[in-house]
């Protein structure tokens, strides 16, 4: 009885087109807040893989067999690109024998090529740590390159799954008001911060600073990518003697000894900040993301440390 | 109940079908081109959306250029004032199109306390590279390697070895390989000149390696490792694990075959991998591997020993590696293991000869600060040779199973510069060697991915 109800209910569900199941796509993000970012996009019968997770450096982990595995069955492959994912990827691509994740193919997309990339050198030399020579690729420190990647995201959607296409663009119309309606207020919420200083671990949150116009005054790391050390911080302690700096700033995954060490001696406050979906509790999607973002920001601004 | 529920659902089924099979035709098509209609209105607003975004960060972009440009050179005084805005791509523009070029570094001092051209492991034949190398100061092979997906469908790559050897400079090709990038089924081809899948080390450059020299078993029965000119298919199964199969001929002119029997298809392998995570911290891959070689008068050792037979080698390799929350940046473990068993028949030296050999090494390295890496390693040989003339030649044990330790202190400055220092303790032979290592290895250029 209760079988043929629900062949009933089905029956009238599909007469009226209203809704369909998207094709079982199987999507493969290299960071977990493009993953997010396509949960918000697909339904749930597309499966959606998050290569990496907050806790880890997208830029130090290797070609692990898991990871070849997936890209072995994936549709899309969704990387911020950039350089982020050189020290492990093209392994990963050359391994899975998928010639639909492919750097050329269509089903591999790369979200900084979307957006307007910042520190973008005019040469690049290891000297200099690890520089990337198309620029910074932490673009998803910035709400409004979320929404550009969304965009662009669900059209290419629509291109490898033609028969949804309407689907995942009116997914995007429904985010893209929904995103833009929090952006407000964050944005609301952040205004105090603009112009203030802050000293971060590594060079990540540079969209996030452009966002919010705050400024950086010194970075722990002597270089990008190259560990900090005492003669350094000894530099940074100079620096920050003579402005107000409101907090330095940091990633789950960064040691937490250095920021430690300047937040006793210089009493500004030490932050960590998500820096992705689920870096910290109550960040499992992008707009928990930002709002855990925003709380940390916004007590730093009241005096109040996080 | 039962009754009206079977009214409920057929009364409206009854009614619906009537009048979807009057309309269905029609309706259909109006929906579909409704819905097509809709489709293609929202793909053209998001393209034209995403253009004109992409227009407004280009112009962003060209302002903040101009901008500056027009600023004095001094705006490095305060180099984190401003986020430096991107500039577009032309500089990269003349070598887009070029492979990536890398180049790999080496060079050591070696201290060994018995003469390294005394050295012998009873029992075993003694290909080229066996031995421990030279005393003093050295440079070791200097790699060049280039790579670069050809089209839509291929990649390519070649590595040269530039060395030094007797005072002649020696380029030695160590691959030249083109791989398939498209092919349907999880399948993968590689042809050319490559090294081996077979266990775990072998597809591995030395440069990559956590010790400064290969494991006894490498050396001993692979020359290092197993590379030749040869086919390669390879296949990926389906599956959240990883799971894959391979197979391999080669020509047969290397270690440990030779001769290019079989018309010039002297070697063949089989091998396979599994692996997975454990957990966010642990992730492992174990495999099996076969390799059978061909092998027609092939010489070794200074008065030469002749051999003609078959050599058949079986490889057991299992890796685990263990990062906190799966970041290695900071700490990292590697634990690592292989089994050798080999088996040769044929004529030794114009005389009947059966061998059965094994060899093995474990070996684990541990990063336990960001730069700084120690590890230890633990490999030997066991030699069952039968034969008339096995007695008074290399293949005679002497009663003795080679083995060795070795242990590793290793400093990085980055990625790409290493130093290491390593002590070990060689009991090959009867004549134990203490040896003290000390290499480093630069990499310059494109950023290499490695295997895991």
């Amino acid at each position: 009885m209760t079988l043929f109800k629900t062949m009933f209910a089905t029956l009238i569900v599909c007469g009226a087109g209203t809704t369909e199941v998207m094709a079982n796509l199987h999507i493969f993000s290299c960071e977990p807040e493009w993953a997010a970012l396509a949960k918000e996009l697909v339904d749930e019968t597309v499966e959606v893989y998050s290569a990496t997770t907050a806790l880890q450096d997208p830029h130090q982990i290797q070609a692990r067999p898991s990871l070849i595995a997936h890209a072995r069955n994936a549709d899309l492959m969704i990387c911020s690109g950039a350089d982020l994912e050189v020290g492990w990827l093209p392994q990963v691509q050359r391994q899975a024998g998928n010639a639909k994740i492919q750097s050329n193919a269509p089903g591999y997309f790369e979200t900084s090529s979307v957006v307007p990339r910042l520190e973008v050198p005019a040469t690049v030399d290891r000297s200099q740590g690890d520089v990337h020579a198309a620029g910074n690729p932490h673009i998803q420190t910035n709400p409004h390159n979320i929404a550009l990647v969304a965009s662009a995201l669900s059209a290419r959607l629509a291109q490898i799954d033609p028969p949804h296409a309407t689907d995942y663009l009116t997914r995007n119309e429904e985010f893209q008001q929904r995103w833009q309606t929090a952006i407000a207020r964050w944005e609301q919420a952040l205004a105090p911060l603009r112009g203030k200083a802050v000293v971060t671990h590594h060079k990540y949150w540079v969209y996030l600073l452009d966002w919010l116009d705050l400024r950086e005054v010194a970075t722990l790391e002597p270089k990008p990518g190259v560990p900090t050390n005492v003669a350094h911080l000894a530099e940074v302690l100079t620096i920050i003697e003579h402005q107000p700096v409101i907090a330095i700033l940091r990633t789950p995954y960064d040691t937490p000894q250095p920021s430690a060490w300047l937040a006793e001696r210089t009493r500004i406050p030490a932050a960590t900040l998500p820096g992705t979906v689920g870096g910290l509790p109550g960040t499992d999607d992008l707009f928990g993301l930002f709002e855990k973002t925003t709380e940390i920001l916004a007590k730093l601004v009241d005096g109040t440390s996080p | 109940m039962r009754n009206l529920s079977w009214v409920t659902i057929a009364l409206p089924l009854i009614l619906w079908s009537a009048q979807s099979a009057a309309t269905a035709a029609h309706k259909d098509q109006t929906s579909a081109d409704i819905s097509a209609l809709r489709g293609e209105l929202l793909l053209l607003k998001s393209t034209y959306a995403n253009q004109i975004a992409q227009l407004e960060a280009r112009l962003a972009q060209a302002e903040s250029t101009l901008a500056s440009h027009a600023a004095p050179p001094s705006a490095s005084a305060l180099p984190s004032e401003l986020p430096t805005p991107s500039i577009n791509i032309p500089q990269r523009m003349s070598n887009a199109l070029n492979p990536d070029v890398s180049l790999v570094l080496i060079g050591a001092y070696a201290a060994h306390s018995t003469d390294p051209d005394r050295y012998a492991a009873p029992g075993f034949v003694l290909p080229e590279e066996a031995g421990p190398g030279v005393r003093g100061l050295s440079l070791g092979e200097s790699e060049l390697t280039l790579s670069a997906n050809v089209d839509d469908k291929f990649y390519g790559a070649m590595t040269a070895a530039l060395s030094v050897e007797d005072g002649e400079t020696a380029l030695n090709l160590e691959e030249a390989y083109v791989q398939t990038t498209a092919l349907p089924y999880g399948l993968t081809f590689k042809g050319g000149r490559f090294f081996s899948r077979i266990g775990y080390l072998n597809e591995q450059h030395a440069h990559a390696d956590d010790f400064v020299d290969r494991p006894l078993p490498y050396k001993i029965f692979l020359n290092g490792n197993l590379g030749d000119d040869g086919a390669q298919l390879r296949w990926l199964a389906p599956l959240d694990q990883f799971v894959e199969f391979g197979a391999e001929a080669y020509r047969g002119d290397s270690f440990p075959a030779h001769g290019a029997l079989d018309h010039g298809v002297g070697t063949y392998t089989f091998f396979s991998h599994l692996g997975d995570d454990l957990s966010d911290d642990w992730s492992y891959r174990v495999g099996g591997s076969y390799v059978h070689a061909e092998v027609g008068e092939r010489a070794t050792g200074e008065l030469p020993d002749l051999f003609d037979g078959t050599s058949e080698l079986a490889i057991a390799d299992v890796i685990f590696k263990w990062a906190p929350n799966g970041n290695p940046a900071e700490r990292n473990l590697k634990l690592q293991a292989e089994y050798f068993r080999r088996w040769e028949s044929g004529l030794f030296n114009a005389t009947d000869y059966d061998g059965t050999q094994d060899g093995f090494y474990l070996q684990t390295v541990y990063q336990f600060q960001r730069r700084w890496r120690i590890g230890a390693r633990f490999d030997r040989l066991l030699a069952d040779n039968t034969g008339v003339g096995v007695a008074g030649t290399v293949l005679d044990t002497l009663d003795h199973d080679p083995s060795r330790v070795a242990l590793l202190l290793e400093f990085d400055n980055s990625e790409f510069s290493r130093l290491r220092l390593q002590y070990g303790y060689d009991d090959s032979s009867h004549a134990t060697d203490h040896q003290l290592l000390l290499n480093y290895i630069y990499s310059l250029g494109a950023h290499g991915a490695h295997q895991f």
